[in-house]
């Protein structure tokens, strides 16, 4: 890892040069703020960007209601501090229909309570643009992925059909009913996410700091019991483990790893140690290709 | 003196053909570096598919899209583009070289500097980039043998000074192996210079604040008691109190303030974002540049430049685009397009329009005056794109190479008797009835019609036929797409003097395109226009046959013709719509007539 983070500065100023592009192009943008680190980021560069007026974006957060509760505390409390206005959406037919990762499946939950989650959200209230954490770094289909993506009325992404952008000068110019998916932190990593929370003093969930917590072993991964919803299979037994989270979502289909890393700068010395990738605890994009899918039917 | 700390960030990008080894370069990179996870690595069955990431370039073996790559080491972090080296994505090339300010153009050892060798760097110098790698690749197939790497050295060496690219560095490597890529080759011991590695970490990246200070209005910062301009530092620096020149406009006054989040600053310097204020009431927008006073950058409505075509369909000069340069946006047209670039041999072509992945030198005309800088003098102020109108892709990227002024020496003549005097003299309004529509469709019997009623109600007209025309203002003109556009640009003029005269006119022309159509409607704004698309079906069209073309066009002995082998797009929303096969001459007649009194243009 670098010694300095001068790159830092260039990162910042490109990420809100792109924010702020999307604030003076588009009728109605919003940032999709799913609690994560990445999202706490962008949160953060938005408040840097339009200072010392507020940020002028709606904040819209999905919710599959299988979020760890730790993390809606999280985004309730720092809604609050900031006073800024959240639109949280759930798939309200896909709740009656009892849809969840235990009952159908990762692929299934994923499917129906994020991607046409986020496709209602986006079309009920009349959104052109959605500004959203996405990284090219996190996984192989998102390496091709542009700043400013555009996406059909139908929400699809066209991978062999984007639009060629040069310089930073992003085109966000639509037909009827098309949109733009934005990405200010394309050009970051995971190391730099930290490092930036570090030197800003950025605040996210306490999930990704190492504490003792019961979880249980299941499918190679380690789940942290988060409500009665998920119950124990014969032999499962909770066990108290030093864990913490690389990244977060649906808490059955998120598995901690073991670490002892309670504090920001002892998650960076454990990055730059790190062997493997950062979505590996993430049971949604496992399968070859997969992310590649979802984000052409439109996840994010 | 233009080294960067330390730590910095350093954007390059790798030019290169499916077979030099460039995905193996990258993956070696990325391995070496030590930044591709155990999970990703182990899933991977050789270097280059670590780095190819969408699933048809990993079923076809060939790297598609440019695509993104971030490594660090403890001195430096970088980001890749990955381009691919395939001719028919020179956008791509193009793309991934608009952001970076290193190019390693690869080598294969074994094959020596190739036709793609040329047309990747001279890419690149296009583009602007500086510095170059020479990365000669795959030394341990030539046995690591010195005067293979020479020789490749010296051809590039020519190569590079026609070109005009002067700071190139060459280093022998094999990306397979590991060969000087971060280690140090033990088998290639003449070769004395950095490793690749070592050189991308050291190297200067692109100077930008010994220019003169450029700011790009992005937004508005309106809070209580607030106004400030937020943009990016585009070149130089700033500090409070310093004179500014506000373009185009040409006010002048001084900044008072840089505000950021984390308190005002001293000094801003070329990448920073900040939101600036400025001395007194000044009014200023978006796409408006803030200037260093005493070094501004050009302001003209016209300059000629390079243009990279992307689009699928083809530039054609006198088509209206928009153009985005720095945050400004304006419409523009290529009012002279010099030559076509062949990338192969670096000669200049004459050449009417330009095709996908083209690279052409162009005047271009815009309907206002921007500032911008030559793209030598600063990327960020000199760099555009074109947008197509009707799909809003981006079909092409500029360089502007330097400004115009020809319409500086042209000043429009005020005459007394008016547009409005005339049209009273008429006793009614002007107007124009553009019918669009296939050949064979009725446009001529049906304007016809409109002309001879207009007549006998004591209406002044003129009506422009398509063919009569052609055999006058614009004998000169075939029937391929460039010649369409411009035959249509001069029919657009002409019937917009006449409407100046206060003429109702009549214009009967195929206008197969949207483009030319909606330019029309836009250079006759404040006319009654109604564009009336004469709808007949062409297998209808093609059984009247009135003039015998579509016989012709069946044996071949036509080309170009409208309905056959050139496109008709219909219009989306005419002013308009006339079924022909459901209506008689008369009705259609009277529709017409009644469209223009309900648009005022007489009672």
């Amino acid at each position: 890892m670098p010694v300095s983070n001068a790159h830092l500065d260039d990162l910042e100023a490109e990420a809100i040069h792109a924010l702020r592009e999307a604030a003076a192009v588009f009728a109605k943008p919003v940032i999709l703020y799913s609690i994560g680190k990445d999202s706490s980021v962008l949160l953060h560069l938005a408040l840097k960007a339009f200072y010392p007026a507020r940020p002028p974006f709606a904040l819209l957060h999905v919710d599959t209601t299988w979020k760890f509760r730790e993390m809606i505390a999280f985004r309730d409390r720092r809604m609050k501090e900031l006073g800024l206005p959240l639109v949280v959406h759930v798939n309200r037919e896909g709740l009656a229909r009892g849809i969840g990762p235990l009952s159908h499946g990762a692929a299934v939950h994923t499917d129906i309570m994020k991607t046409e989650a986020l496709k209602q959200a986006l079309d009920l209230h009349g959104f052109d643009a959605a500004i959203g954490g996405a990284r090219r770094d996190e996984e192989p289909s998102r390496a091709k992925e542009r700043i400013f993506s555009l996406r059909s009325a139908a929400h699809r992404w066209d991978p062999r059909g984007q639009r060629p952008e040069l310089w930073r000068l992003y085109n966000g110019r639509l037909n009827p009913g098309e949109s733009i998916r934005v990405f200010p932190l394309s050009n970051w990593t995971e190391l730099d996410i930290w490092t930036y929370i570090q030197r800003e003093n950025i605040p996210v969930v306490p999930l990704y700091f190492a504490a003792g917590r019961m979880v249980i072993q299941r499918n190679g991964m380690l789940i942290l019991r988060d409500d009665e919803r998920l119950t124990l299979l014969p032999r499962e037994m909770p066990e108290l483990r030093w864990v913490r989270f690389r990244t977060l979502g649906c808490y059955p289909l998120t598995g901690a790893i073991d670490s002892r890393a309670d504090r920001v700068p002892a998650i960076i010395a454990e990055l730059s140690r790190s062997r493997t990738s950062e979505r590996q605890g993430r049971v949604i994009d496992h399968g070859n290709g997969s992310m590649e899918r979802k984000k052409v039917e439109g996840y994010f | 003196m233009d080294a960067r700390p330390e730590g910095s960030l350093l954007r390059f990008i790798t030019c290169g053909s499916v077979d030099d080894g460039k995905s193996t370069l990258i993956g070696r990179l990325l391995v070496d570096a030590d930044v591709v996870p155990d999970d990703r690595r182990a899933g991977a069955a050789d270097l280059a598919s670590l780095v190819d990431g969408l699933q048809a370039e990993r079923e076809q073996g060939i790297t598609i899209d440019v695509g993104y790559r971030y490594f660090s080491t403890p001195r430096r972090r970088f980001i890749v583009a990955d381009t691919p080296g395939h001719e028919q994505y020179t956008r791509n090339m193009a793309t991934g070289a608009s952001t970076a300010d290193l190019a390693v153009i690869l080598v294969d050892a074994t094959k020596g500097v190739l036709p793609q060798t040329f047309r990747h760097s001279a890419i690149v110098g296009l583009m602007g980039i500086r510095r170059i790698v020479l990365a000669v690749n795959k030394m341990d197939l030539v046995g690591y043998r010195e005067h293979c790497f020479t020789g490749i050295v010296e051809a590039y060496a020519a190569m590079a000074e026609r070109l005009g690219l002067r700071d190139v560095a060459a280093i022998p490597l094999s990306a397979l192996l590991g060969d000087n890529v971060m280690r140090p080759s033990a088998a290639m011991p003449w070769y004395r210079g950095p490793t690749l590695l070592g050189h991308l970490e050291t190297v200067g990246a692109a100077p930008r604040e010994g220019q003169p200070f450029r700011f790009a209005v992005q937004w508005i910062n309106r809070d209580t008691g607030f106004r400030g301009y937020a943009g990016n530092v585009l070149g130089g620096s700033i500090q409070p109190g310093e004179e500014i020149v506000v373009l185009p406009s040409g006010t002048r006054t001084r900044v008072e303030r840089l505000v950021t989040y984390d308190g005002d600053l001293d000094r801003a310097v070329a990448g920073q974002a900040v939101t600036l204020t400025l001395s007194g009431a000044v009014d200023v927008g978006r796409g408006d540049v803030i200037s260093s006073a005493s070094l501004p950058p050009h302001v003209s409505d016209q300059f000629a430049a390079h243009l990279v075509w992307l689009g699928d369909a083809p530039m054609l000069p006198g088509r209206p685009y928009h153009l985005r340069l720095g945050t400004a946006t304006a419409t523009a047209t290529v009012s002279e397009l010099k030559y076509r670039l062949d990338i192969d041999s670096g000669s200049h072509q004459a050449a009417k329009q330009l095709g996908p992945n083209d690279i052409g030198f162009a005047n271009l005309s815009l309907d206002r005056a921007l500032p911008f800088d030559t793209y030598d003098d600063n990327r960020e102020t000199g760099g555009f794109i074109l947008i197509d109108r009707l799909t809003n892709a981006t079909v092409g990227a500029g360089m502007i190479r330097f400004p115009l002024r020809r319409a500086a020496n042209l000043t429009w003549q005020d005459f007394t008797v008016d547009k409005a005097a005339r049209a009273t003299v008429k006793g009614h309004r002007p107007a124009i009835l553009w019918f669009t529509g296939l050949s064979g469709s009725g446009k001529s019997t049906i304007a016809d019609g409109v002309e001879r009623r207009l007549t006998a109600l004591g209406r002044h007209t003129y009506l422009l036929d398509g063919d009569n025309v052609r055999h006058g203002l614009n004998r000169d003109l075939g029937f391929t797409d460039v010649d369409r556009v411009e035959n249509i640009r001069r029919v657009i003029e002409t019937a917009r003097l006449m409407a100046d005269a206060g003429l109702i006119v009549l214009v009967s022309f195929i206008s197969p395109f949207r483009a030319e159509r909606q330019l029309a409607r836009e250079r006759l704004v404040g006319d009654a226009f109604l564009e009336i698309f004469v709808d007949t079906p062409l297998a209808e069209c093609e059984r009247r046959d009135p003039k015998g073309l579509y016989h012709k066009a069946r044996l071949g002995e036509l080309r170009n013709f409208t309905g056959f082998d050139s496109a008709y797009e219909p219009p989306d929303a005419p002013d308009l719509h006339l079924r022909t096969l459901e209506m008689t001459v008369d009705g259609e007649v009277d529709r017409i007539i009644e469209a223009l009194q309900r648009r005022g243009v007489f009672d």
